[in-house]
């Protein structure tokens, strides 16, 4: 058994309560939502707190999907099981659904959260390039008020975001838009595993049938939260056809920066970028078709 | 010879046979409502918690260790360093290859993850919590990690413990006929040769391992419960290693979860855990963690092959030549018969009639976690069999041969048997070619050729893998087979009670095998009792016969040999008993399952319960014979015997992403008589996922500084159901001539068939790219590398 160093323990009983207790313990302190990055880390000592703040409790205030005409709102504490099981939320945007089949197991599943995946930034991570594909927003509250940055000012780098100590992450907020639908596909070893390599597409089309917009999001090729605008500008107007997931493949290998690791060579990663990007953009024609 | 043929159907298991047959497991009832009770289940009055120090660095000199803080941190009540256990002499301990390995690092640390000092607290968090306040220096030594430069002049000696050592060399074998089989390639029409590399792997079993030790001061008593998997060996070595007489140490192995050899040695935490014992006068636990299990237990493979086939043009095989380098790493902590180095390696000849073989090994130290047989490898066969099966396959390539007509073409023949292989081995029996035959038919072999050629018109990647294995298992005969001198026999004592109920006892120790309910199978075969009448003990060196413990799928050779023989030795005494109590004469008595019966008077019969009351009651007993119903025997096999096995496996590849999806999985075995067709068939099971898990995912890998790079199951994959495709079993049945009911082992067979039928499946799929060969672990990444003729090897 791993067992992590001391430390104390609080149910926080709302949102202010949690972060007053922030405030006040500053960066000796994290919130624990559903742990399953927070509590591996703490167990095998690479991580050491003094104090965890537990948000369980306000799955009422914060766990929640709301789609509207214009946004989909989804509360932090949303865990990967609500997000898979979601019918509203995959009518609206299939990718969530896609991507939290190949997210872990179903034991994380019911615990892990869409706020603690987002805030752990881990490199491979899947739901940071859902949100990517998605342009998402990040709604974070401190004690003076609240802010909303996009997801390229939320994730400065691996295990890195723009939530500061005293800070919670509370909603995330996805534009909505018409006549789009979106794809995610992952390469992993073993199901179960972080990826290798992971692939979301967002794609528009214009009322003629062109392409009106389209966004990528990669997992574990290096830092990616751009959506890629290259392929943007590559596509837009353009027949939804192979030769424009070519190009747009061609284009995600060129804008990836992976490295060589257990789970694959960088080529090899870097080849997935684009042969999963081309995949994920004909799932996206072939869903708006119908 | 009679071989039967097979092909399992979905049976009802819940039926209770008066002896073989499928019947569910004794054991299961605990083990599915959360009754079993493991090692880390122990709880004594006012025992308290181990942890320990390990190096964070695979080679360094220790300069100095500072336990003060340790010391006083809270609820710490010991804290013992290398030093201090060699003030005892207790700081080095022999390993099962009479090579010798630290309890704690004195000198040098020569693994990254090796034991430096222990802590004893009351609780585990104090414990681990005071490990953070031992401060050690280390002096940074070069690692060697790579042996193939392991034994370069300018490598640095990993063992400078050892008198006189200069280099990293640590042992050399060879087998077989050098100069015969040079002569066999010199003429051959076609030589194939082919580097293959088994890369080290890791049991990883879902228990990690650990131990409680009691020593109580007043009787001089140790009492230990530990993870293991041969209680009576492991008893003994504490004897010679401690000092401690032999009848003062009890060792109990209660419920095991999963050993794979991985529990077969005898690990410095047991160790740690005794002095523990000893020197606070309290119950000791020691439990590893994942990583720790991961990092410092037993590993197993690594060896670095150069495999070589010669043949004539129409594909016989004529020899087979080998060069292996074994990684043994820091210590020589192999778990092989004395004379065996490279355990049973020799079976590299596989299933196969040649004119000639030979193998050369070189074994070497270097700076990765000690061990070296473990992991269901019958002592190396796995590394054997993955060799020639491969080495077949690369054959088949060059020649454009089917695999599988090549296979049938070299097969050997049923009137061959017994056999003596190139390299001296005595195979039993077997009959192979029906085997095979059964295998292709299950899998419709020629319909998969088909649609593998319609697939690859259409650029699609399928690929059909085949992998013909014998095993070799029950080690052994005591004239050729020790393990640091003690004879691998087992015991067994049967007792039968008053009311016809019975306990049996048993040397070896079950880690999931379904020991209970075999065991209890073998015995009611013989004498006649209901398997749910009868108690099989196991795992306790007070109440159980001495022998070698479970592993290299021996306990049905040997162990289960045991059992038809001490129950046959008790039905001859019912059997006098039974023709008192009938009053005719012995010869006059038929038995039939449970009861003897009076030849021509079939009406007039005692059961076997009716002899056991009769046994132990009152009124006399026929001349001659003592009361009571029980006997004990020790059994020493003649040979070991040799299962066989045909597996196909069918794999498709996305030519895009390169990901490998078993389809098909065919397994045809002929492990003898069957006993529990149920338990082979979970045995077998197992076993196949574990190749899913050799072939396509695992590896222990070591960064160039030596820092093992697999020491969490998040970095080290082991497969789960989704990577597995629905098995499809078969089986024939060849029976052992020697073995008292015709039975073989079948635990490892499929851990030792399946990794070469899925990787020539991998490589078969690839063969468009003019891929002739890959090395495990098929991961996506290293399976488009050679998509892309840039294929390499692992390490
Ligand atoms: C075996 C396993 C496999 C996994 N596989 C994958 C995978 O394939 N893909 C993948 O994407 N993920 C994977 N994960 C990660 C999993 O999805 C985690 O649950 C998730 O990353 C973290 O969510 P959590 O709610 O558990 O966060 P926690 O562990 O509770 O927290 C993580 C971090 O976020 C902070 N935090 C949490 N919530 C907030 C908030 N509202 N505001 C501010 N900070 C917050 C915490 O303080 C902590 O620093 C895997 C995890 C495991 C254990």
């Amino acid at each position: 058994m791993q067992v992590p160093a001391p430390f104390e323990y609080r149910r926080a009983e709302s949102v202010d309560q949690a972060l007053d207790l922030m405030t006040r313990l500053g960066s000796t302190a994290r919130l624990v939502a559903g742990g399953h990055s927070l509590l591996p880390m703490m167990k095998l000592r690479l991580a050491v707190f003094d104090y965890l703040i537990d948000i369980n409790d306000l799955h009422g205030e914060l766990g929640y999907i709301v789609v509207g005409p214009e946004t989909v709102r989804i509360g932090a504490l949303t865990r990967h099981r609500e997000l898979l099981e979601s019918a509203e939320l995959a009518a609206a945007f299939p990718i969530f659904a896609d991507a939290e089949r190949v997210i872990a197991d179903p034991v994380v599943r019911n615990r892990g959260t869409l706020g603690g995946s987002l805030c752990q930034a881990d490199p491979s991570e899947d739901l940071s390039a859902v949100c990517t594909t998605l342009n998402a927003s990040c709604v974070i509250r401190a004690p003076g008020g609240t802010r909303t940055v996009s997801m390229e000012d939320f994730h400065r780098g691996p295990y890195e975001t723009a939530v500061g100590d005293g800070e919670i992450l509370t909603e995330i907020r996805i534009p909505v838009r018409e006549r789009g639908s979106s794809a995610y596909e992952k390469v992993e070893r073993r199901a179960g595993d972080w990826a290798v390599t992971s692939a979301g597409a967002a794609l528009w089309l214009n009322p003629d049938g062109t392409i009106a917009d389209a966004r990528v999001g990669l997992a574990a090729v290096g830092p990616n939260t751009t959506g890629i605008p290259a392929i943007s500008q590559a596509l837009r107007g353009r027949q939804p056809s192979e030769d424009a997931w070519q190009e747009a493949a061609a284009l995600a290998s060129r804008h990836c920066d992976p490295a060589t690791d257990q789970r694959g060579s960088a080529d090899y990663k870097r080849h997935l970028a684009g042969e999963l990007t081309r995949r994920t953009l004909r799932r996206c024609a072939q869903r708006i078709e119908g | 010879m009679t071989t039967t043929a097979h092909r399992v159907e979905p049976e009802n298991n819940d039926h209770k046979p008066l002896g073989h047959g499928r019947m569910l497991r004794k054991e299961d009832p605990r083990f599915v409502r959360g009754r079993g009770r493991y090692v880390d289940d122990v709880q004594l009055p006012g025992m308290l918690h181990l942890a320990i120090l390990r190096s964070p660095v695979a080679h360094a000199r220790i300069v100095s260790i500072d336990v003060t803080a340790a010391q006083a941190s809270p609820g710490v009540r010991a804290v013992v360093t290398g030093e201090a256990l060699g003030e005892q002499g207790l700081a080095w301990m022999p390993t099962l290859s009479g090579d010798v390995q630290a309890v704690l690092a004195t000198d040098k640390v020569r693994f990254q993850g090796q034991e430096v000092a222990f802590v004893v607290a009351d609780d585990r968090y104090a414990a681990r919590d005071a490990l953070e306040l031992i401060d050690v220096e280390y002096d940074m030594l070069d690692p060697v990690i790579d042996a193939r430069t392991a034994l370069a002049p300018e490598a640095p000696v990993i063992r400078d413990d050892l008198d006189g050592k200069s280099d990293n060399h640590c042992f050399d074998w060879e087998t077989g006929d050098a100069e015969a089989t040079e002569r066999v390639f010199a003429a051959a029409d076609v030589v194939v040769s082919q580097d293959i590399v088994y890369p080290r792997v890791h049991p990883a079993p879902m228990e990690t391992c650990g131990a409680v030790a009691d020593f109580d001061p007043v009787e001089g008593k140790l009492r230990l419960w530990s993870t293991t998997q041969a209680p009576h060996a492991h008893r003994t070595l504490y004897a010679m290693v401690a000092g401690l007489p032999e009848h003062k140490i009890q060792v109990i192995s209660p419920d095991i979860g999963g050993g794979f050899g991985n529990k077969v040695p005898i690990y410095p935490g047991y160790v740690c855990a005794i002095v523990g014992s000893i020197v606070t006068g309290k119950p000791v636990k020691w439990m590893e963690d994942r990583s720790e299990n991961l990092i410092s237990t037993g590993f197993a493979r690594d060896y670095v092959m150069r495999g070589e086939i010669a043949a004539t043009r129409d594909g016989k095989i004529l020899a087979i030549r080998t060069n292996v380098l074994a990684d043994h790493g820091a210590f020589n902590g192999t778990a092989a018969p004395v004379k065996y180095p490279a355990g049973f390696f020799g079976v590299f000849t596989g299933s196969y009639d040649l004119q000639a073989a030979y193998c050369k090994m070189t074994a070497v130290y270097t700076n990765k976690a000690p061990g070296g047989v473990a992991y269901a490898c019958s002592f190396r066969i796995t590394e054997a069999v993955y060799l020639v099966e491969r080495i077949v396959d690369c054959l088949a390539y060059r020649l454009e041969m089917d695999p599988a007509q090549l296979r049938l073409k070299n097969l050997l023949r049923p009137e061959q048997f017994p056999y003596t292989t190139r390299t001296g081995w005595v195979y039993d029996s077997g009959n192979y070619e029906p085997t095979m035959r059964l295998a292709m038919e299950i899998a419709g072999y020629e319909e998969l050729r088909r649609e593998q050629a319609e697939k690859r018109e259409r650029g699609e990647l399928m690929g059909i893998g085949i992998a013909f294995f014998t095993e070799a298992v029950g080690a052994g005969p005591r004239k050729d087979m020790d393990i640091l001198g003690l004879g691998m026999a087992d015991g067994c004592e049967l007792r039968v009670h008053p009311t016809g109920k019975a306990v049996v006892r048993l040397s070896v120790q079950t880690q999931g095998q379904g020991h209970e309910t075999t065991f209890a199978q073998i015995v009611a075969e013989e004498i006649g009792i209901p398997p749910d009448d009868i108690d099989v003990l196991h795992g306790d060196t007070d109440n159980t016969p001495f022998g070698l413990g479970t592993y290299g799928s021996r306990s049905t050779p040997v162990s289960g040999a045991a059992a038809a023989l001490v129950a046959r030795k008790v039905r001859d005494k019912a059997r006098i008993i039974a023709s008192g109590m009938l009053e005719v004469s012995v010869a006059d008595l038929e038995w039939r399952k449970g009861a003897f019966h009076v030849k021509g008077d079939p009406g007039r019969s005692v059961t076997i319960q009716d002899v056991a009351m009769r046994a132990h009651g009152a009124g006399d007993l026929p001349d001659g014979i003592e009361g009571g119903l029980e006997a004990q025997i020790c059994y020493n096999p003649s040979n070991l015997t040799y299962p066989h096995g045909a597996y196909i496996c069918v794999v498709d590849v996305d030519p895009g992403t390169a990901q490998v999806k078993v389809r098909r999985f065919i397994a045809v075995d002929d492990c003898g008589t069957r006993i529990n067709p149920m338990i082979i068939e979970g045995q077998v099971h197992g076993g196949l996922t574990d190749g899913v898990g050799m072939a396509l995912m695992e590896m222990i890998a070591f960064d160039p500084d030596g820092n093992c790079l697999g020491a969490s199951l998040m970095d080290y994959l082991i497969p789960t159901a989704l990577e597995v495709p629905d098995w499809e079993t078969g089986f024939t049945v060849t029976p052992s001539p020697h073995h008292p009911i015709g039975a073989k082992g079948v635990g490892e067979s499929a851990t030792v068939g399946s990794p070469p039928a899925i990787v020539n499946a991998v490589v078969d799929a690839l063969k468009p790219f003019g891929v002739s060969h890959a090395d495990m672990p098929l991961t996506p990444s290293r399976v488009w590398d050679a998509m892309r003729g840039a294929a390499r090897p692992p390490i």
